[in-house]
């Protein structure tokens, strides 16, 4: 199986506080990575690493390799900007942007980026609204606000708005943290139709959600990478005790 | 302890209630007052002008001839050169201050910025009159004559002095005000929008233009227009440098005058009682144009902020 990202022994800090541990994890071509991880390990912090959206807050610091197809992003010569392009996020809470309408906001890394060869913004918000299944939903009332929607459709309107730049990998922080039941089914359901296309990193707090999605799992636990493999592999059969206890509600 | 009865509990609610109820009141009061009062004393000035106070284009209180055209027009075109040049230059020190100042300058920056607003007037006025009011005669306006000459605004005599220096002397008082309110306004943007506009691949500056500037649009509007009511009721450091002489002109070179400057100008030697009558009348204006300003403004301030949903149902 291709591997798109690799992190190689990679380490974060917040200053002096290490809170990534010389974490070595494969991401798949066309697969669902899920991190799952009692609260404060560094889920956040280390998914933020894969599109350098780590270095964006003053006094952080990393060491070590990330390999998207074998070419190490932390190179000096590469630009995060063009990274953070090829590597989209989604993030725990929905952030549409509140001035524009719910077309700029699908149509906002377009205007970064340019459009595509032989489309049009119409065409690509069009596209990328059907596939998050929100096209119906607010085809009559795409020059509202991207905040007149509820908060399920927010996030969905996010990750149309990640999807527009035509990201090679999606990153996703707890998409459904902030959503109700039916809400997080829809996405879910979302995620896993995306990755025929897209290969896909999602951090969850929910065990049932990582087993439901995802097809490789990685168990982190105070910074370090304990146990990654298939899904049914960490779930059915942990080969480490930490990971048991996790998974089996013994802690955190 | 025993906790308070829930009768008492009432009763404070009640007090506290009333208390800032009054403080509400006395607050309309006051404005209901002063406004009162400006319309008495005006009254002489009403009787013999009428509208034609506001219409008329010649203040002379030798002659006992009083129309407040020029006072509204110096007024406005002062406080518009100083938003001219104010309004940019604020929006570039906030946004220095608050994203791309290194941390370490950050704050002694925006103090020193916060300082100035402190300066009292008259010390800006000294100022303008021996450093500003000569740079501009001898550069400023021979500069601009030579390049922009054939322009209605920039002909004439170079006095230094006149309306240029008023607007360019407000435009540094009000600097700081904006730009301090501004910069706060920045720093409230939420982190998730910066982070929303970075990881669709936009550099820092496509950040700070896409997400952090409109977020906070409504905000930055509302330091403009604190800026501008200052602008507005500036009187001592005007006065020293706008020439003091009632008139329009097209050229921004030409000495002008404007409401506050000639009410603090005329007033200690103001003898018969329609010139008093006429001052006071003029600061009947100026509190009339003051308020439709600020009204103006909040509706702004509001449909900005409203905008959202405002709009897209048009
Ligand atoms: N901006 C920050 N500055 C300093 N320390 C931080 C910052 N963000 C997180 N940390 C610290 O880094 C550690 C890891 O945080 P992180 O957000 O990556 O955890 P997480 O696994 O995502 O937790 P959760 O499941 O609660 O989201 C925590 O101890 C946290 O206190
Ligand atoms: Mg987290």
């Amino acid at each position: 199986m291709d591997t798109r990202l690799m992190a190689e022994d990679f380490s974060a800090w917040y200053g002096q506080n290490q809170v990534v541990k010389n974490v070595t994890l494969p991401v798949f071509a066309n697969q669902i990575t899920a991190i799952i991880g009692p609260s404060g390990c560094g889920k956040s912090t280390f998914i933020r690493c894969l599109n350098r959206m780590h270095e964006v807050i003053p006094g952080t610091r990393t060491r070590g390799r990330v390999l998207l197809d074998g070419e190490n992003i932390y190179a000096n010569r590469v630009d995060p900007v063009e990274i953070r392009r090829r590597v989209g996020m989604v993030f725990q809470k929905p952030n549409p942007f509140p001035t524009m309408s719910i077309f700029d906001n699908v149509a906002a890394g377009l205007r970064l980026h340019g459009l595509p060869p032989g489309t049009t913004a119409e065409e690509v918000v069009k596209r990328c609204l059907k596939m998050v299944g929100l096209w119906n939903e607010v085809k009559d009332r795409l020059r509202d606000s991207g905040v007149s929607l509820s908060g399920g459709q927010q996030q969905r309107l996010c990750i149309a708005r990640a999807l527009a730049v035509e990201p090679e990998i999606l990153l996703m922080d707890e998409p459904c943290s902030a959503l109700d039941p039916v809400s997080t089914m829809k996405i879910e359901e979302l995620i896993k139709e995306l990755k025929e296309r897209y290969t896909i990193v999602i951090v969850t707090h929910s065990m049932h959600q990582a087993a439901r999605v995802a097809d490789y799992t990685a168990f982190f636990l105070n910074g370090q990478l304990i146990e990654f493999g298939p899904t049914s592999a960490i779930f059915t059969n942990p080969r480490d005790q930490r990971t048991e206890d996790y998974i089996t509600g013994r802690f955190g | 302890m025993q906790k308070p009865s829930h009768q008492s509990r009432q009763w404070g609610d009640a007090v506290f209630r009333g208390l800032t109820l009054l403080a509400a009141l006395v607050m309309v009061g006051l404005i209901l007052v002063i406004a009162l009062q400006l319309i008495k004393g005006s009254q002489p000035a009403f009787a013999r002008f009428g509208l034609g106070f506001i219409t008329g284009s010649r203040w002379d209180p030798v002659h006992g001839d009083f129309g407040s055209l020029p006072l509204v027009y110096g007024t406005v075109v002062s406080s518009l050169i100083a938003l001219i040049i104010a309004v940019p230059l604020s929006l570039g020190i906030a946004i220095y201050l608050a994203e791309l100042a290194p941390q370490r300058v950050r704050a002694p920056l925006s103090f020193l910025v916060e300082l100035l607003a402190a300066i009292p007037s008259v010390v800006y006025g000294l100022w303008g009159i021996f450093v500003l009011v000569p740079w501009i005669r001898t550069s400023l306006e021979p500069f601009l004559h030579r390049f922009l000459g054939w322009l209605p605004f920039f002909q004439g005599t170079f006095y230094g002095f006149g309306m240029l220096a008023a607007g360019i002397i407000l435009a540094i008082m009000i600097t700081p005000t904006i730009s301090a309110v501004s910069r706060e306004v920045l720093l409230a943007v939420p982190v998730s929008q910066r982070e929303a506009m970075l990881a669709l691949g936009a550099t820092r500056w496509e950040t700070i233009k896409m997400a952090v500037l409109p977020y906070g649009r409504s905000g930055i509007l509302g330091a403009v227009i604190l800026g501008l009511g200052r602008a507005i009721g500036e009187t001592m450091a005007v006065t020293m440098v706008i020439g003091n002489r009632p008139q329009v002109s097209p050229s921004v070179f030409e000495l002008a005058q404007t409401i506050a400057s000639i009410i603090a100008n005329e007033f200690s030697e103001a003898f018969d009682d329609l010139h008093l009558s006429a001052l006071v009348m003029a600061g009947l204006v100026l509190f009339i144009v003051t308020l439709l300003l600020n009204i103006i403004a909040r509706l702004l301030v509001w449909r900005v902020a409203r905008a959202p949903e405002g709009m897209s149902r048009e």
